[in-house]
């Protein structure tokens, strides 16, 4: 920068640290719920620095759940979490099979009806699940799929997104390391699994941080699919215990139980974090 | 090891015709370099041979076998790309043994076959690097040791030297006519420098717009060009054309300027385009007449040599004359032709004229 | 674009894009067009057969109060998230940019609520605005609000926008660096040498660079907004109170599966998927533009 002003640039710093604490806060404060009694918890307004039962109460989130009559009764957050965790690795590892696939034959194949198909893919980029969810909720109820996994999963694995950002990736690959391969003797899957794949590793960490993400934070979808206990997520039993009649009752339990369902994507993109932004900046170009 | 046959080889894109049509006899262990600048045509034709490219018309024949339709890998060649297309995952023993696995060649062969080609590029300390660890030099030699390990009857090179700094080129281009001695390999090169051309071919072709202008040796293709372009193209600095009348023993230049030809040239009379390189010009000694005199406009010092540009007839004409002889900008030397060195072209065609 | 090189291969380009094209059929195609079909018809009361009943399903959507009313909650929601959260971001990422330490560190800190699902930043925000133990509800108590956004409409709004703009603020901070970072330092230097202060340098050279980013981040704000946000509602205030925060994709839900007022939900989703694709093409037009500059 061309001026140097230790004012401004302390108030800059000031500013961004105001917004870091402001943007922490909500997510402070549920720990500080989860480290209190529900005693402590029902002050008002509750207590501001951390009490003692945290261990206690995420102890009681993972393995008892919360204590209601209404709502879900009580599964415990590690089934759910469990249930989160299949979803999340089973959408991202699908999406990124799938797209990886049809990326190839996009780009490496002169076929008819190509064009269809890319265009096919791309619209649907605007079909968000939102949009259509009672005629593919009768689909999967159809199929025989309500309250399965994979009924949880597979409507969700086709992705333009990620076809695109491979599609992308692809194309800057050197024609030569094709022909190359070519005069070495491999084929099209030989190329496709000993060079391709190795060679888009980056990207498909990146499309595997943001997949995750979107797959452990699903919430209609499992709000339609997944009726039976069984199968809900930790995400879709949050919103279902903060708006229960007697939550009040489990404040410091429900709160622990919101913290763990933020922390794995959390952890994935801050410990992933360049694989992540390359993945959100390249998947917009 | 074999030779290469080119018959009637055309190449066209929809409407656009890349390649008019080449015919050509490489011989076995030959060194053929095919020159020309980008767009000529010269890496489609070398992709033709590797099998990238299809064929649209004619034959290639490597060996007794017309390959036109066979996979490149099974073209018995070995290909050295511009940018090397060294796998970049691949440590440089696998990039080189790759194409062996493939073929399911025994594990204590390819060991052999990479540890030799290693020995031969000194790449041994290397072999367990990445590629992005190497130099532009080392992965150049990594990629001929792909080549190498293979044993091809015929090894074709795109370009090869283009992306290394001057200095490595040259030092490059030494280890790979080291190499041609050594394997005596059937060995395709394309290039746009004409000194990489001269310095390595055994023949060259000169290619021109999707045309074999001229396919000679080195000393063929500088002494007897069979075109303008060629004549342009090959020769540093280029050729300087005239336009002339030719008549009655004499070439009679647009300024008045008479040049006497020598006895032998029988070219009946008319309008010719007369090449004279630069280095065929020389001063004019005190004691002679000169030939005719260059209004000098830039004299470009190059060290032991020195160009002098300037006009003759109206057009640009470059004359290569030792520094000692002290002319500068703005000077007017008298020059001296060496006419039995000049070449003699049809005005319409560029085609060489005999005289 | 188009690879010079491509393998010959009849069978496999078709095998390769089989399980991407059949997933997207049944799953994308085929409900898309039953929500056409079902839009056009009617179930009788005993929901044994259908009847085509024409464009009687719109026509009483564009009736409906309660349908209307959610059209303008949505057009207030996704203006307040996508005005504040840019604006907020944006001043962010220009102080972000201009320091030069800790950039890095600042991103870290404030990319993180990217990864929270929209369901659980509305369960925080609850608690944080919740009346008893929520710190804010209690300090709005203390200034003499008379907070409570279970019963307040107003109120309900102003938590839903907060969470959800919360949420969003990351990835439009992260843009907006990324954008920022990208316009060369040689030519706010010779705006700067060109006597423009730091303000006017923002406005006439930086701001202009920006507007492509701010475009983009804008349709996908809205985007986000509309569509992405029915976890905010339900986890927030299951669209109440009185509807007052009943965003269009929260009302095709709650008809289609509370009422099973299949007709009208599907009539719903049409209309919706014309936002989307609208808002598509709108995107894929600048696209289009930013490659032809």
């Amino acid at each position: 920068m061309i001026e140097r002003r230790p004012v401004a640039n302390a108030f800059g710093h000031l500013m961004l640290v105001a917004m870091i604490v402001i943007v922490a806060f909500p997510i402070y404060l549920a720990v500080i719920a989860a480290s209190h009694t529900i005693q402590d918890v029902s002050q008002t307004p509750m207590p501001l620095l951390p009490g003692a039962e945290l261990l206690e109460n995420t102890a009681r989130a993972l393995f008892d759940g919360p204590q209601l009559v209404g709502v879900s009764g009580s599964t415990p957050a590690i089934v759910l979490m469990m249930n989160s965790l299949i979803m999340a690795i089973s959408i991202a590892v699908g999406k990124i099979i799938i797209s990886l696939l049809s990326a190839f034959a996009i780009v490496y194949f002169r076929f008819p009806l190509k064009n269809f198909f890319f265009w096919m893919i791309f619209i649907t980029l605007m079909l968000p699940v939102e949009v259509r969810i009672i005629p593919t909720y009768k689909i999967v109820a159809d199929l025989g799929l309500l309250d399965t996994y994979t009924g949880l999963v597979l409507p969700l694995i086709a992705s333009a997104t990620a076809t695109f950002l491979f599609r992308q990736f692809f194309m800057t690959v050197p024609d030569e390391l094709v022909e190359a391969a070519r005069i070495d003797g491999a084929g099209p899957m030989r190329f496709f699994f000993d060079i391709l794949v190795p060679l888009t590793r980056t990207s498909i960490a990146a499309m595997f941080v943001i997949q995750f993400i979107y797959g452990w934070n699903q919430y209609l979808w499992p709000l339609l699919i997944a009726s039976d206990y069984k199968y809900q997520t930790i995400v879709l039993a949050i919103g279902r215990l903060i708006r229960a009649p007697d939550a009040f009752y489990e404040w410091p339990v429900i709160m622990g139980m919101a913290v763990l369902a933020l922390l794995p994507p959390v952890l994935v993109v801050v410990l992933m974090q360049r694989w992540f932004v390359k993945g959100l900046v390249e998947t917009e170009k | 090891m074999a030779k290469v046959t080119l018959k009637g080889v055309k190449k066209n894109y929809g409407p656009v015709k890349a390649i008019h049509g080449v015919d050509m006899e490489i011989a076995d262990g030959e060194f053929i370099v095919i020159v020309g600048p980008s767009g000529c045509g010269k890496s489609t034709l070398l992709r033709m041979v590797a099998g990238l490219e299809a064929i649209t018309e004619g034959q290639i024949v490597i060996g007794d076998r017309v390959v036109n339709d066979i996979e490149p890998a099974d073209r018995d060649i070995a290909m050295v790309f511009q940018n090397y297309a060294l796998y970049p995952h691949m440590s440089v023993y696998q990039n080189m043994s790759y194409g062996l696995r493939i073929r399911g060649m025994d594990k204590a062969d390819i060991e052999k076959r990479v540890q030799r080609a290693a020995e031969i590029l000194q790449l041994q300390p290397y072999l367990q690097r990445k590629p992005r660890e190497l130099s532009g030099g080392q992965r150049q030699r990594v990629a001929m040791g792909r080549a190498i390990v293979r044993e091809p009857s015929v090894f074709l090179f795109d370009e090869p030297l283009s992306n290394l700094d001057a200095k490595l080129r040259v030092q490059m281009r030494l280890e790979i006519k080291r190499l041609h001695q050594q394997l005596g390999v059937t060995s395709i090169y394309v290039t746009h420098d004409q000194v990489e051309a001269m310095t390595l071919a055994d023949r060259l072709v000169v290619m021109n717009q999707g045309r074999a202008d001229q396919i000679g040796t080195p000393g063929d293709v500088y002494n007897h060009p069979a075109t303008t372009y060629v004549g342009g193209f090959i020769g540093s600095p280029a050729m300087n054309f005239v336009k002339c009348r030719i008549d009655a023993g004499k070439a009679v230049l647009d300024d008045g300027v008479t040049l006497a030809l020598p006895g032998g040239w029988t070219a009946p009379a008319g309008s010719y385009t007369l090449g004279i390189r630069p280095e065929t010009l020389r001063i004019a000694r005190p004691e002679e007449t000169p030939d005719l005199h260059l209004d000098v406009d830039v004299a470009e010092e190059l060290g032991a040599d020195t160009l002098l540009h300037g006009k003759i007839g109206g057009q640009d004409v470059v004359a290569r004359v030792p520094s000692n002889a002290g002319f500068h900008d703005k000077s007017r030397p008298g020059l001296m032709v060496d006419i039995s060195r000049a070449h003699l072209f049809d005005n319409e065609s560029g085609l060489r004229v005999a005289v | 674009m188009e690879k010079r090189v491509v393998f010959q291969n009849r069978y496999l380009p078709y095998l390769l894009i089989a399980p991407q094209i059949a997933i997207t059929i049944i799953f994308f195609f085929w409900p898309a067009s039953q929500a056409v079909v079902q839009s056009v018809l009617r179930e009788d009361a005993f929901g044994t057969r259908s009847y085509f009943v024409g464009l009687e399903n719109f026509i009483a959507l564009f009736e409906d109060e309660y349908y209307l009313n959610s059209f303008k909650i949505t057009a207030l929601f996704s203006t307040l998230v996508t005005t504040i959260g840019l604006s907020l971001s944006l001043l962010l990422a220009v102080t972000a940019d201009r320091l030069v330490r800790g950039t890095t560190a600042y991103k870290t800190l404030l990319i993180w609520p990217y990864a929270v699902a929209p369901a659980v930043a509305g369960a925080l925000w609850g608690f944080v605005f919740l009346p008893g133990p929520g710190i804010f509800a209690w300090l709005l108590l203390q200034a003499g609000v008379d907070w409570n956004f279970h019963l307040n409409g107003d109120q309900a709004m102003f938590v839903v926008v907060v969470a959800a703009t919360w949420k969003q603020i990351s990835y439009n901070f992260l843009f907006f660096l990324a954008g920022l970072q990208s316009i060369p330092k040689s030519l706010i230097e010779a705006a700067a040498i060109d006597g423009a202060g730091p303000i006017r340098r923002f406005w006439t050279v930086v701001f202009p660079l920006l507007s492509p980013t701010l475009f983009f981040l804008v349709v996908v704000n809205v985007v986000y907004a509309f569509f992405e946000t029915f976890g905010v509602i339900h986890s927030l205030t299951r669209g109440g109170p009185a509807k007052s925060t009943e965003i269009l994709v929260y009302k095709v839900w709650y008809d289609g599966f509370e009422a099973q007022d299949l007709g009208g939900s599907a009539a719903q989703s049409v209309i919706l998927m014309v936002i989307v694709i609208a808002l598509t093409v709108v995107q894929f037009r600048y696209i289009e533009r930013k490659v032809h500059y």
